[in-house]
């Protein structure tokens, strides 16, 4: 992390927050998450440039944008997946609940409990639907006794929607329930550890409309427990799930606000045309 | 934000689009024609004119229920976002309003029969004038839809002040006349309903007016202010135009 940046006030020049919640003396619509001047680059091109964005608990947020405008890269900055690509580089500063994620005492692993994240593919562990369930709560010792796992695998399943629906088959495999369930599966793993944000990464692409109709409700479901962030490139969808939409464009963030204003009246040219299908 | 004009992905969409526009173009000018052809007909008691007002309506009705369902195939069809959403809600609502003032026109038209005689009537001669600028409404705010201007919407507004005060002068002078004269109150009426309904067409205009703001701009028009001295509770009445 550059350290020059870190000491660097939001800048108030690109300042795409003017609308982000802020600040409440009750605390209800305070960012969860805020970015501030980041820049992401891959060796020497730059994915996303001179970023700064809140989230917040009460709203679902949706990052749109065509694709390789970046919102998936700035998704991924927000619990360090990026990490895992050798040339990433990341500077600026992204802070949950005040704690800088960059830096050097962050646990990059209690952080992804913090921060779940849900992919396009669902990725059940080829295990039973308990342990689906189970292994995150074990591996960061949420739990004390089998009863207290059992309630949480139960709760966590019931979050997703999904605990009707396999609570007489907890040990058959994760990997053979249909793609629908698959992937409130892996809502309900990333809900077992109790995180303060979920970030979902095109959830619904892979899953036909009843399925996609089922996690646009449970996402209904879960906000104001979870701080919410989906990308995605169903635009319908954005404007179903979402509250606050962030359009993205060449690694720069264009527009942020109500999804209700941007879908109805954008104030950048550039966003009224991807929207409207006018994009190139 | 106005419609830049770009054209979209999918070509289909854009076609749609100019279809209707086209149609709207179309039911404006037939509208403001119906108006003038009975104007025309009020003047010269031309009953044949007349009777071509009341028929032509008709084509008319079809057209907004032509342009009902093609605005409503391409919301299902297009899922438009935007100022592409904007301005198909407008044109569903600009087709019912132009409709209406069809049917005001085909109204005016309907009573020619029953007012022949009425060049007696001084009031009469106020309203080819008043006529005149409802019509000039009509075509300035479909004008501004063909063109997305918002500028011309907001004028077209202030403008609908003029008819109601044409509107206003021809109730008093016409219940002066009646109060003079008992024998012509029946004709008289007639003579006010037509004032009326060529106010009713510049309300109508301004509604026209109001929604291509919206499409242009995506803002609701600002209310329009009336003159210094508020409206006595006549005058208030009289113009009871749809708030």
């Amino acid at each position: 992390m550059n350290e020059d940046q870190k000491m660097q006030e939001p800048s108030e020049s690109l300042d795409m927050t003017d609308s982000a919640p802020t600040n409440t003396p009750d605390g209800t619509d305070a960012p969860k998450m805020t970015a501030r001047n980041v820049d992401v680059f891959y060796g020497e091109k730059q994915a996303i440039k001179n970023l700064s964005i809140d989230v917040s608990m009460d709203n679902v947020t949706a990052f749109i944008g065509p694709s390789g405008c970046g919102k998936s890269t700035f998704l991924r900055c927000m619990n360090r997946m990026n990490d895992t690509i050798p040339i990433a580089r990341v500077t600026g500063e992204i802070r949950l609940e005040g704690d800088d994620i960059y830096a050097p005492q962050m646990d990059v692993v209690q952080l992804r409990a913090r921060v779940g994240m849900v992919f396009q593919k669902p990725n059940p562990f080829p295990k039973s639907i308990y342990d689906n369930i189970a292994y995150g709560p074990r591996i960061h010792g949420l739990s004390t006794s089998k009863d207290e796992l059992d309630h949480i695998v139960e709760s966590s399943l019931q979050r997703a929607g999904l605990w009707g629906e396999v609570k007489d088959r907890l040990q058959d495999s994760g990997t053979a329930l249909s793609g629908g369930q698959q992937q409130r599966l892996c809502i309900a793993r990333a809900v077992a550890v109790d995180p303060e944000v979920i970030l979902m990464d095109e959830p619904c692409s892979a899953l036909d409309p009843i399925a996609t109709a089922k996690i646009e409700e449970l996402i209904d479901e879960l906000r104001g427990k979870y701080a919410i962030v989906i990308v995605t490139h169903n635009m319908q969808q954005a404007a179903r799930v979402s509250q606050k939409t962030a359009f993205f464009h060449l690694g720069t963030l264009v527009e942020y606000g109500d999804t209700t204003d941007i879908f109805t009246n954008p104030r950048e040219e550039k966003t009224r045309d991807y929207i409207t299908g006018r994009y190139g | 934000m106005a419609n830049s004009g770009t054209e979209h992905t999918v070509k289909a969409f854009d076609s749609d689009i100019n279809q209707l526009r086209g149609m709207v173009a179309e039911i404006g000018g037939r509208s403001e024609q119906a108006i003038s052809k009975a104007m025309r007909a009020l003047e010269n008691s031309d009953l044949e004119l007349a009777a071509e007002v009341v028929r032509e309506d008709k084509l008319i009705d079809d057209l907004e229920k032509r342009i009902d369902e093609l605005t409503f195939q391409t919301i299902a069809l297009r899922a438009p976002m935007a100022d592409d959403l904007r301005e198909l809600i407008a044109t569903f609502k600009i087709s019912g309003v132009v409709e209406r003032i069809g049917d005001y026109a085909k109204n005016i038209a309907k009573r020619v029969p029953i007012v022949t005689q009425t060049s007696r009537l001084t009031p009469i001669s106020l309203l080819p004038s008043m006529s005149k600028i409802a019509s000039e409404l009509v075509r300035d705010a479909l004008d501004a839809f063909a063109r997305r201007d918002a500028e011309l919407a907001m004028e077209v507004n202030r403008r609908d002040q003029i008819v109601d005060d044409f509107y206003n002068s021809i109730f008093r002078a016409v219940i002066t006349h009646m109060i003079e004269n008992p024998k012509d109150i029946g004709e008289a009426a007639h003579l006010l309903f037509i004032a009326k309904n060529l106010e009713r067409i510049g309300d109508h205009a301004t509604n026209v007016a109001e929604m291509v703001y919206f499409a242009a701009t995506g803002e609701p028009m600002p209310e329009r202010t009336r003159g210094e001295n508020p409206a006595t509770p006549l005058d208030d009445a009289l113009s009871d135009e749809a708030d």
